[in-house]
């Protein structure tokens, strides 16, 4: 028996050696869904690796997940799209260095046929009333995402207690599965750009409504502050904050294309 | 529905390496989870089926509920204790592999120290007398039971084994499914899910399942050829 623990402990030892060992050159960015999912990271990741050696590691969550990740000191650097929270988490000293990084806009993404006539309105909270008189249903994201929270703001200005209303369901999932669940029950929903375009599973889904300025979905990217959290990387994660707002950083993502349309668009100020 | 499933066979007939990477590691975390939770689970198993003290029932009911553990409470439990503003944080190990093995662990402990008191137990009861007129210690029943039921507990490592391949809840929690580091099958399933890429999600479940598929008929031809030679 006493030889069988020793064997479980070296074993455990080594396991966990393996994985501090690992640790060192890389940093941990909590970051959203929408990034993840529209295969932005895939495309400029790489470029910033070889260049620096520094693995990035992706833990793809909701924006208000990732804020609360990096709350608990479990990234380095937080990589999201909520101005308000943004800035709230700044304010409340979790966060340091923010920076613009690029932007995208949301779509109302509904059925071709569009039940809730919301095709004859370049307005989005016309929009989201037309939605809310029809019977189609709304699905929310409902996960304190960005992409939730934007939601919210168009529900509130257009005066709509939204959970008041029968058609509104709260999927509690990322944008892809709100996509699924849109396309099966023939409903609508609010998505970002980059989610839809790089979205395969579409069946009758379509861009009902987008350009409006209310839409416009801007990204920051900020560090953890590692006043909080000492084991913050804080030179690995500065590296990654001053490249992806470098010009390098910012070409590389203007330059990623799905089907020939740009999914984001540089807004770093350099 | 047809045209998914072609494509998907079309793309599980040329793997890429990144798919290869992530059924390796996938592998991997299943090993390290299973030998652990083996070298815990049996011998645990064994001493609640031999051993008397009292509270036995309890710990026999609670080991049993305990195999329906859903795995995304153990996920968040674990999270808990690894996170760095959690007990175990210092050592940084959120979303790595070390962490996946960790709370697969806990959800395999149970299922194979259940189901080792089951087999144990029905042993036991054709032995017991025996045993005690040879005055075995606790320590000897529980070897030498351990060891005559080995054929029969090939099924409780396999029941873990195919918990720990197909579970996605914790290891989605705590590994956060970052690509090339802690993305496994499953997680790589609920992604390509998420976006929508349905022939790719079920191409890996093809996967997944003729992995676990493989694994079962090795163990059931290892074990009847074990039998024909030793009995």
């Amino acid at each position: 028996m006493a030889n069988f623990f020793r064997q479980l402990t070296i074993f455990l030892c080594v396991m966990l050696m393996a994985g501090i060992a690992r640790a060192d050159e890389s940093i941990v960015v909590s970051s959203t869904t929408s990034t993840e999912q529209s295969g932005l990271f895939g495309h400029i990741l790489p470029i910033f690796e070889a260049k620096t050696g520094i693995k990035v590691k992706v833990v793809a969550l909701g924006t208000g997940q990732a804020l609360d990740t990096a709350r608990r000191g479990d990234a380095d650097v937080v990589f999201v799209h909520d101005r308000p929270a943004e800035d709230k988490f700044v304010a409340e000293g979790w966060g340091v260095e923010r920076r613009d990084v690029m932007y995208n806009d949301f779509v109302i993404v509904g059925p071709k046929t569009d039940a809730s006539k919301v095709k004859g309105t370049p307005d989005v909270v016309e929009g989201f009333r037309r939605i809310a008189a029809g019977s189609a249903p709304f699905i929310s994201r409902g996960d304190k995402s960005g992409t939730n929270a934007a939601e919210l703001r168009f529900w509130k200005e257009a005066n709509i207690d939204p959970k008041a209303w029968a058609g509104y369901k709260e999927a509690g999932a990322g944008m892809g599965p709100t996509l699924n669940m849109a396309a099966a029950m023939s409903g609508y929903t609010l998505a970002d750009r980059g989610t839809w375009l790089s979205f395969k599973n579409r069946q009758d889904l379509e861009i009902v409504l987008a350009g409006d300025k209310r839409l416009f979905n801007p990204y920051g990217v900020m560090l953890v502050n590692p006043a909080k959290y000492p084991h913050v990387k804080k030179e690995a994660g500065m590296k990654f904050i001053d490249w992806i707002t470098s010009r390098e950083g910012q070409e590389s993502i203007a330059a990623y294309k799905i089907n020939g349309e740009q999914l984001f668009f540089p807004s770093a100020k350099n | 529905m047809l045209n998914t499933l072609l494509e998907a066979l079309s793309l599980v007939s040329h793997l890429d390496n990144q798919v290869v990477a992530i059924v390796w590691l996938s592998f991997k975390v299943a090993l390290a989870t299973v030998t652990l939770a083996t070298l815990i689970g049996l011998p645990l198993g064994a001493l609640v089926a031999v051993a008397s003290f009292p509270g036995r029932g309890a710990v026999t009911v609670f080991l049993n509920a305990m195999m329906g553990l859903p795995s995304v409470v153990v996920g968040v439990i674990v999270y808990l204790f690894l996170s760095r503003s959690g007990p175990f944080g210092d050592m940084g190990l959120l979303y790595s592999p070390t962490a996946m093995v960790m709370a697969q662990t806990v959800l395999v402990v149970p299922l194979i120290a259940a189901l080792t008191r089951q087999i144990v137990e029905d042993a036991w009861r054709v032995y017991a007398t025996e045993f005690r007129s040879m005055h075995f210690t606790l320590r000897h029943s529980v070897v030498a039971l351990l060891y005559d039921c080995r054929y029969s507990l090939v099924v409780a490592v396999l029941a873990g084994t195919g918990r720990s391949l197909s579970e996605v809840g914790a290891v989605m929690i705590v590994g956060g499914n970052i690509e090339g580091y802690t993305r496994v099958m499953t997680t790589a399933i609920a992604l390509e899910t998420a976006k929508g890429d349905l022939p790719l999600s079920l191409a890996l479940g093809m996967v997944l399942l003729t992995v676990v598929l493989l694994l079962n008929t090795g163990a059931y031809h290892l074990r009847l050829w074990a039998m024909r030679k030793y009995g």
